[in-house]
Protein backbone atom coordinates (compact mmCIF):
# COMPACT_ATOMS: atom_id res chain seq x y z
CA UNK A 1 0.00 0.00 0.00
CA UNK A 2 2.87 3.00 0.94
CA UNK A 3 5.02 1.50 -1.96
CA UNK A 4 2.05 2.07 -4.43
CA UNK A 5 1.66 5.57 -2.86
CA UNK A 6 5.32 5.96 -3.34
CA UNK A 7 5.44 4.52 -6.99
CA UNK A 8 3.14 7.19 -7.79
CA UNK A 9 4.52 10.04 -6.61
CA UNK A 10 7.99 9.30 -7.91
CA UNK A 11 6.30 8.82 -11.31
CA UNK A 12 4.36 12.34 -11.39
CA UNK A 13 7.25 13.95 -9.81
CA UNK A 14 9.88 12.74 -12.40
CA UNK A 15 7.51 13.48 -15.24
CA UNK A 16 7.15 17.08 -13.98
CA UNK A 17 11.18 17.56 -14.04
CA UNK A 18 11.48 15.86 -17.53
CA UNK A 19 8.71 17.48 -19.19
CA UNK A 20 11.44 20.66 -19.81
CA UNK A 21 13.26 17.95 -22.11
CA UNK A 22 10.44 18.18 -24.64
CA UNK A 23 10.90 20.45 -27.64
CA UNK A 24 10.79 24.02 -27.41
CA UNK A 25 10.97 25.37 -31.13
CA UNK A 26 10.80 24.34 -35.05
CA UNK A 27 13.71 23.26 -36.28
CA UNK A 28 11.88 21.27 -39.43
CA UNK A 29 13.71 23.69 -41.97
CA UNK A 30 16.31 21.05 -43.26
CA UNK A 31 18.71 23.47 -44.42
CA UNK A 32 19.39 24.89 -40.87
CA UNK A 33 23.54 25.23 -40.85
CA UNK A 34 24.74 23.86 -37.95
CA UNK A 35 26.60 27.28 -37.16
CA UNK A 36 22.71 28.59 -37.00
CA UNK A 37 21.73 25.54 -34.82
CA UNK A 38 24.17 26.42 -32.41
CA UNK A 39 23.67 30.25 -32.53
CA UNK A 40 19.98 29.46 -31.48
CA UNK A 41 21.26 27.26 -28.75
CA UNK A 42 22.99 30.02 -26.97
CA UNK A 43 19.97 32.65 -27.28
CA UNK A 44 17.67 30.25 -26.02
CA UNK A 45 20.10 29.50 -23.14
CA UNK A 46 20.62 33.12 -22.25
CA UNK A 47 16.90 33.49 -22.47
CA UNK A 48 16.60 31.20 -19.71
CA UNK A 49 19.51 32.30 -17.50
CA UNK A 50 18.67 36.40 -17.67
CA UNK A 51 16.27 38.07 -15.92
CA UNK A 52 13.98 39.82 -18.16
CA UNK A 53 10.90 42.45 -17.83
CA UNK A 54 8.37 40.31 -19.41
CA UNK A 55 7.56 36.10 -18.50
CA UNK A 56 7.74 34.31 -22.02
CA UNK A 57 7.41 30.88 -21.08
CA UNK A 58 8.12 29.84 -24.93
CA UNK A 59 8.91 31.97 -27.94
CA UNK A 60 8.64 31.54 -31.90
CA UNK A 61 10.79 34.25 -33.04
CA UNK A 62 10.52 33.34 -36.67
CA UNK A 63 6.45 33.73 -36.61
CA UNK A 64 6.99 35.76 -34.24
CA UNK A 65 4.27 34.32 -31.78
CA UNK A 66 5.09 34.48 -27.58
CA UNK A 67 3.52 32.44 -25.19
CA UNK A 68 3.67 34.23 -21.56
CA UNK A 69 2.60 37.57 -19.85
CA UNK A 70 4.26 40.68 -19.50
CA UNK A 71 5.36 42.58 -16.27
CA UNK A 72 4.89 46.26 -15.31
CA UNK A 73 7.50 48.39 -15.49
CA UNK A 74 8.28 51.02 -12.98
CA UNK A 75 10.84 53.62 -13.72
CA UNK A 76 11.89 56.74 -11.33
CA UNK A 77 13.56 59.18 -13.99
CA UNK A 78 12.16 62.82 -12.20
CA UNK A 79 9.03 61.27 -12.24
CA UNK A 80 7.43 58.00 -11.86
CA UNK A 81 6.40 56.13 -15.08
CA UNK A 82 4.27 52.95 -14.71
CA UNK A 83 3.72 51.13 -17.89
CA UNK A 84 3.56 47.54 -19.19
CA UNK A 85 6.34 45.71 -20.77
CA UNK A 86 4.31 44.91 -23.67
CA UNK A 87 5.07 48.46 -24.98
CA UNK A 88 8.48 47.71 -25.34
CA UNK A 89 7.42 44.62 -27.98
CA UNK A 90 10.25 42.27 -26.88
CA UNK A 91 12.84 44.69 -27.33
CA UNK A 92 11.84 45.39 -30.59
CA UNK A 93 10.03 49.08 -30.42
CA UNK A 94 10.39 52.04 -28.30
CA UNK A 95 7.83 52.58 -25.39
CA UNK A 96 6.90 56.09 -24.62
CA UNK A 97 5.50 57.12 -21.68
CA UNK A 98 4.79 60.78 -20.40
CA UNK A 99 7.06 62.18 -23.09
CA UNK A 100 9.93 60.15 -22.57
CA UNK A 101 11.16 57.27 -24.53
CA UNK A 102 12.41 54.20 -23.44
CA UNK A 103 14.68 51.04 -25.08
CA UNK A 104 15.74 47.48 -23.87
CA UNK A 105 18.96 47.10 -25.04
CA UNK A 106 20.46 43.60 -24.08
CA UNK A 107 17.65 43.36 -21.40
CA UNK A 108 18.55 47.09 -19.93
CA UNK A 109 16.61 49.71 -19.69
CA UNK A 110 17.57 52.63 -21.26
CA UNK A 111 16.21 56.61 -22.19
CA UNK A 112 16.22 57.44 -25.80
CA UNK A 113 14.74 59.66 -28.13
CA UNK A 114 11.49 58.93 -30.74
CA UNK A 115 14.01 56.41 -32.85
CA UNK A 116 15.01 54.70 -30.39
CA UNK A 117 18.53 55.20 -30.91
CA UNK A 118 21.22 53.94 -28.97
CA UNK A 119 24.99 55.15 -29.23
CA UNK A 120 27.64 52.68 -28.22
CA UNK A 121 31.20 53.61 -27.00
CA UNK A 122 34.37 51.66 -28.20
CA UNK A 123 33.76 48.84 -25.84
CA UNK A 124 30.15 48.29 -27.82
CA UNK A 125 28.67 50.08 -23.96
CA UNK A 126 25.51 52.04 -24.48
CA UNK A 127 25.89 55.96 -23.40
CA UNK A 128 22.66 56.76 -22.97
CA UNK A 129 21.71 56.93 -19.62
CA UNK A 130 19.54 54.81 -17.69
CA UNK A 131 16.80 55.64 -15.75
CA UNK A 132 16.18 53.75 -11.84
CA UNK A 133 14.87 50.71 -12.45
CA UNK A 134 12.64 49.21 -9.86
CA UNK A 135 10.53 47.11 -12.13
CA UNK A 136 8.89 43.90 -11.37
CA UNK A 137 10.94 41.94 -13.67
CA UNK A 138 10.74 37.87 -13.79
CA UNK A 139 12.89 37.67 -10.91
CA UNK A 140 10.90 39.51 -8.79
CA UNK A 141 8.01 38.09 -9.55
CA UNK A 142 8.90 34.51 -9.13
CA UNK A 143 10.21 35.94 -5.33
CA UNK A 144 6.90 37.15 -5.23
CA UNK A 145 5.72 33.99 -5.95
CA UNK A 146 7.61 32.49 -3.77
CA UNK A 147 7.01 34.36 -0.56
CA UNK A 148 2.86 33.66 -1.10
CA UNK A 149 3.62 29.93 -1.25
CA UNK A 150 5.79 30.01 1.71
CA UNK A 151 2.90 32.18 3.58
CA UNK A 152 0.55 29.47 2.62
CA UNK A 153 2.48 26.40 3.45
CA UNK A 154 4.18 27.44 6.66
CA UNK A 155 1.03 29.54 8.07
CA UNK A 156 -1.02 26.44 7.54
CA UNK A 157 1.50 24.08 9.10
CA UNK A 158 1.55 26.37 12.08
CA UNK A 159 -2.26 26.92 12.12
CA UNK A 160 -3.04 23.11 12.03
CA UNK A 161 -1.06 22.52 15.51
CA UNK A 162 -3.78 24.33 16.98
CA UNK A 163 -6.30 21.62 16.00
CA UNK A 164 -4.31 19.06 18.16
CA UNK A 165 -0.30 17.52 18.16
CA UNK A 166 -0.29 15.90 14.76
CA UNK A 167 -0.19 19.02 12.09
CA UNK A 168 -2.85 18.52 8.65
CA UNK A 169 -2.90 20.26 5.63
CA UNK A 170 -0.21 20.04 2.83
CA UNK A 171 2.26 22.26 4.75
CA UNK A 172 2.86 18.75 7.07
CA UNK A 173 5.31 17.73 4.77
CA UNK A 174 7.74 20.05 5.72
CA UNK A 175 7.67 19.41 9.36
CA UNK A 176 10.47 16.71 9.54
CA UNK A 177 12.39 18.98 7.36
CA UNK A 178 11.73 22.05 9.75
CA UNK A 179 12.54 19.35 13.14
CA UNK A 180 15.90 18.99 11.04
CA UNK A 181 16.86 22.30 10.65
CA UNK A 182 16.18 23.14 14.78
CA UNK A 183 17.82 20.17 15.84
CA UNK A 184 20.53 19.36 13.39
CA UNK A 185 21.63 22.63 12.28
CA UNK A 186 20.56 25.07 14.41
CA UNK A 187 21.00 23.41 17.77
CA UNK A 188 24.56 21.72 17.52
CA UNK A 189 25.82 25.32 15.76
CA UNK A 190 24.61 27.58 17.86
CA UNK A 191 23.60 26.62 21.25
CA UNK A 192 20.93 25.44 23.31
CA UNK A 193 20.36 29.10 24.86
CA UNK A 194 20.34 31.53 21.89
CA UNK A 195 19.56 29.11 18.73
CA UNK A 196 15.75 30.46 19.21
CA UNK A 197 16.63 33.67 17.71
CA UNK A 198 18.17 32.90 14.48
CA UNK A 199 15.30 29.70 13.74
CA UNK A 200 12.81 32.33 11.97
CA UNK A 201 15.90 33.70 9.65
CA UNK A 202 17.67 29.72 8.82
CA UNK A 203 13.96 28.26 8.01
CA UNK A 204 13.01 31.40 5.79
CA UNK A 205 16.62 31.23 3.81
CA UNK A 206 16.38 27.22 3.96
CA UNK A 207 12.96 26.91 1.85
CA UNK A 208 13.51 30.27 0.23
CA UNK A 209 16.71 28.65 -1.67
CA UNK A 210 14.83 25.22 -2.42
CA UNK A 211 12.06 26.40 -3.33
CA UNK A 212 13.72 28.81 -5.62
CA UNK A 213 16.00 26.17 -7.01
CA UNK A 214 13.71 23.71 -7.73
CA UNK A 215 11.75 26.55 -9.67
CA UNK A 216 14.76 26.62 -11.30
CA UNK A 217 14.26 23.63 -12.63
CA UNK A 218 10.76 23.19 -13.85
CA UNK A 219 10.05 24.49 -17.56
CA UNK A 220 8.88 28.02 -16.60
CA UNK A 221 12.27 29.15 -17.53
CA UNK A 222 13.25 30.97 -14.16
CA UNK A 223 16.90 31.31 -12.99
CA UNK A 224 16.55 33.47 -9.72
CA UNK A 225 19.08 32.00 -7.00
CA UNK A 226 21.46 31.78 -10.59
CA UNK A 227 21.61 35.84 -10.28
CA UNK A 228 24.10 36.87 -8.33
CA UNK A 229 22.37 39.39 -8.03
CA UNK A 230 19.69 37.52 -5.31
CA UNK A 231 22.32 35.27 -3.72
CA UNK A 232 24.21 38.42 -2.72
CA UNK A 233 21.26 39.70 -1.02
CA UNK A 234 21.35 36.52 1.35
CA UNK A 235 24.67 36.37 1.86
CA UNK A 236 24.53 40.43 3.23
CA UNK A 237 21.75 39.25 5.63
CA UNK A 238 23.43 36.30 6.80
CA UNK A 239 27.02 39.13 6.91
CA UNK A 240 24.65 41.67 8.82
CA UNK A 241 22.92 39.08 10.70
CA UNK A 242 26.53 37.80 12.14
CA UNK A 243 28.13 41.41 12.43
CA UNK A 244 25.30 42.61 14.62
CA UNK A 245 24.87 39.71 17.12
CA UNK A 246 28.80 39.10 17.73
CA UNK A 247 29.49 39.42 21.16
CA UNK A 248 32.54 40.41 23.17
CA UNK A 249 34.33 37.01 22.28
CA UNK A 250 33.80 37.42 18.63
CA UNK A 251 35.51 40.34 17.96
CA UNK A 252 38.02 39.56 20.17
CA UNK A 253 39.23 36.84 18.23
CA UNK A 254 39.10 38.67 15.12
CA UNK A 255 41.36 41.22 16.22
CA UNK A 256 43.21 39.94 19.32
CA UNK A 257 43.27 36.16 19.06
CA UNK A 258 43.46 35.37 23.14
CA UNK A 259 45.95 31.90 23.38
CA UNK A 260 48.73 33.20 21.25
CA UNK A 261 51.78 34.85 21.42
CA UNK A 262 51.86 38.38 19.97
CA UNK A 263 53.29 38.33 16.90
CA UNK A 264 50.86 35.61 15.95
CA UNK A 265 48.53 37.75 17.20
CA UNK A 266 49.46 40.63 15.37
CA UNK A 267 49.61 38.50 11.85
CA UNK A 268 46.41 36.76 12.61
CA UNK A 269 44.20 40.25 13.07
CA UNK A 270 44.37 41.18 9.21
CA UNK A 271 43.79 37.86 8.08
CA UNK A 272 40.58 36.92 10.47
CA UNK A 273 39.70 40.36 9.52
CA UNK A 274 39.33 39.51 5.57
CA UNK A 275 37.73 36.05 6.70
CA UNK A 276 35.14 38.28 8.15
CA UNK A 277 34.15 39.13 4.74
CA UNK A 278 35.35 36.04 2.73
CA UNK A 279 32.86 34.03 4.20
CA UNK A 280 29.57 35.49 2.92
CA UNK A 281 31.43 36.57 -0.19
CA UNK A 282 31.93 32.51 -0.32
CA UNK A 283 28.82 31.98 0.43
CA UNK A 284 27.28 34.06 -2.45
CA UNK A 285 29.76 32.81 -5.09
CA UNK A 286 28.81 29.24 -3.77
CA UNK A 287 25.21 29.59 -4.22
CA UNK A 288 25.44 31.27 -7.81
CA UNK A 289 27.76 29.33 -9.66
CA UNK A 290 26.36 26.20 -8.81
CA UNK A 291 22.79 26.77 -9.89
CA UNK A 292 24.16 28.70 -13.04
CA UNK A 293 26.71 26.20 -13.95
CA UNK A 294 23.92 23.82 -13.31
CA UNK A 295 21.35 25.59 -15.74
CA UNK A 296 23.74 26.20 -18.36
CA UNK A 297 25.05 22.75 -18.55
CA UNK A 298 21.50 21.28 -18.28
CA UNK A 299 20.38 23.24 -21.12
CA UNK A 300 23.02 23.02 -23.26
CA UNK A 301 23.05 18.94 -23.28
CA UNK A 302 19.31 19.62 -24.18
CA UNK A 303 20.43 21.62 -27.21
CA UNK A 304 22.77 18.92 -28.09
CA UNK A 305 19.38 16.90 -28.44
CA UNK A 306 18.63 18.86 -31.54
CA UNK A 307 22.40 19.05 -32.77
CA UNK A 308 21.96 14.95 -32.97
CA UNK A 309 19.37 14.68 -35.11
CA UNK A 310 18.81 10.97 -34.85
CA UNK A 311 17.36 8.47 -32.94
CA UNK A 312 20.41 6.93 -31.13
CA UNK A 313 21.92 10.52 -30.74
CA UNK A 314 18.56 11.84 -29.65
CA UNK A 315 17.93 8.98 -27.07
CA UNK A 316 21.21 8.63 -25.41
CA UNK A 317 21.85 12.21 -24.86
CA UNK A 318 17.89 12.34 -23.45
CA UNK A 319 19.14 9.97 -20.94
CA UNK A 320 22.06 11.88 -20.29
CA UNK A 321 20.13 15.06 -19.53
CA UNK A 322 17.38 13.35 -17.26
CA UNK A 323 20.03 12.16 -14.99
CA UNK A 324 21.60 15.40 -15.14
CA UNK A 325 18.25 16.62 -14.24
CA UNK A 326 18.07 13.88 -11.12
CA UNK A 327 22.00 15.45 -10.51
CA UNK A 328 20.45 18.88 -10.21
CA UNK A 329 17.39 17.97 -7.84
CA UNK A 330 19.53 16.59 -5.41
CA UNK A 331 22.22 20.25 -5.44
CA UNK A 332 19.11 22.37 -5.28
CA UNK A 333 18.20 21.11 -1.64
CA UNK A 334 22.42 20.52 -0.93
CA UNK A 335 22.78 24.23 -1.63
CA UNK A 336 20.22 25.11 0.53
CA UNK A 337 21.05 23.02 3.04
CA UNK A 338 24.65 24.40 2.83
CA UNK A 339 23.97 27.48 2.86
CA UNK A 340 21.54 27.26 6.06
CA UNK A 341 24.43 25.28 7.81
CA UNK A 342 27.25 27.72 7.04
CA UNK A 343 25.08 30.58 8.23
CA UNK A 344 23.78 28.79 11.73
CA UNK A 345 28.13 28.26 11.33
CA UNK A 346 28.66 31.89 11.46
CA UNK A 347 25.90 32.77 13.99
CA UNK A 348 27.39 30.54 16.13
CA UNK A 349 30.51 31.85 15.75
CA UNK A 350 29.14 35.36 16.88
CA UNK A 351 27.61 34.87 19.68
CA UNK A 352 30.01 31.98 21.32
CA UNK A 353 30.28 32.13 25.03
CA UNK A 354 33.76 32.26 26.77
CA UNK A 355 34.23 28.49 27.25
CA UNK A 356 37.72 28.11 26.42
CA UNK A 357 39.92 29.14 29.39
CA UNK A 358 42.92 27.35 28.13
CA UNK A 359 44.57 27.44 25.38
CA UNK A 360 42.80 28.19 22.17
CA UNK B 1 38.28 29.93 -26.31
CA UNK B 2 42.29 30.16 -25.49
CA UNK B 3 44.12 27.34 -24.82
CA UNK B 4 45.30 28.84 -21.42
CA UNK B 5 41.97 28.94 -19.92
CA UNK B 6 41.01 25.21 -21.09
CA UNK B 7 44.18 24.36 -19.14
CA UNK B 8 43.61 26.02 -16.38
CA UNK B 9 39.88 24.94 -16.40
CA UNK B 10 41.21 21.44 -16.34
CA UNK B 11 43.09 22.32 -13.64
CA UNK B 12 40.77 23.18 -11.25
CA UNK B 13 38.89 20.33 -11.78
CA UNK B 14 41.23 17.96 -11.25
CA UNK B 15 42.17 19.96 -7.64
CA UNK B 16 38.46 19.98 -6.74
CA UNK B 17 37.76 16.46 -7.77
CA UNK B 18 41.06 15.43 -5.67
CA UNK B 19 39.78 17.36 -3.14
CA UNK B 20 36.39 16.01 -2.81
CA UNK B 21 37.27 12.06 -3.79
CA UNK B 22 39.85 11.99 -0.94
CA UNK B 23 37.20 13.44 1.63
CA UNK B 24 34.64 11.14 0.12
CA UNK B 25 37.70 8.34 0.81
CA UNK B 26 38.40 9.22 4.50
CA UNK B 27 34.84 9.46 5.15
CA UNK B 28 34.48 5.60 4.08
CA UNK B 29 36.89 4.58 5.81
CA UNK B 30 35.56 6.38 8.78
CA UNK B 31 32.30 4.77 8.21
CA UNK B 32 33.86 1.19 7.97
CA UNK B 33 35.14 1.51 11.08
CA UNK B 34 32.04 2.38 12.66
CA UNK B 35 29.22 2.27 10.89
CA UNK B 36 26.59 3.80 13.31
CA UNK B 37 28.36 7.08 12.90
CA UNK B 38 26.86 7.09 9.55
CA UNK B 39 24.78 10.19 9.95
CA UNK B 40 27.53 12.59 11.13
CA UNK B 41 30.13 11.72 8.92
CA UNK B 42 28.11 12.04 6.18
CA UNK B 43 27.06 15.63 7.40
CA UNK B 44 30.62 16.65 7.62
CA UNK B 45 31.20 14.92 4.70
CA UNK B 46 28.57 17.21 2.34
CA UNK B 47 29.76 20.08 4.16
CA UNK B 48 33.78 19.64 3.61
CA UNK B 49 32.53 18.49 -0.04
CA UNK B 50 30.51 21.68 -0.67
CA UNK B 51 33.11 24.27 0.72
CA UNK B 52 35.86 22.72 -1.86
CA UNK B 53 33.44 23.25 -4.58
CA UNK B 54 32.67 26.88 -3.78
CA UNK B 55 36.32 27.30 -4.31
CA UNK B 56 36.23 25.37 -7.30
CA UNK B 57 33.56 27.36 -8.79
CA UNK B 58 34.65 30.76 -7.87
CA UNK B 59 37.79 29.84 -9.49
CA UNK B 60 35.94 28.49 -12.72
CA UNK B 61 33.97 31.09 -12.61
CA UNK B 62 36.87 33.94 -12.78
CA UNK B 63 38.87 32.30 -15.30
Amino acid sequence: MQSKFLLKFLTITLLVFSLNLNAQHDTHDSSIEKVDLKAKIKADIDHHIQDSHDFTFTYDKENNKYWGFSLPIILWDNGLHLFSSSKFHHGESVAENNGNYYKLYHNKIYKTDAEGSISLDDHQHPTNSKPLDFSITKNVFMIMVTSVLMLLLFGGLARSFGKGPIATGPGRFFEPIVVYIRDDIARPNIGEAKYKRYMPYLLTVFFFVWFLNLFGLTPLGVNVTGNIAITFALAIITFLITQFSGNKNYWKHIFWMPGVPVPMKIILAPIELLGVFIKPFALMIRLYANIMAGHIVLMSIIGLIFIFKNWIGGGLTFFLAFFLTLIELLVAALQAYIFTMLSALYFGFAVEEHEHDEAH
Amino acid sequence: MEIPTIVGAGLIVIGAGIGIGRIGGSAMDAIARQPEAYGKIQTAMLIAAALIEGIGFAALFAG
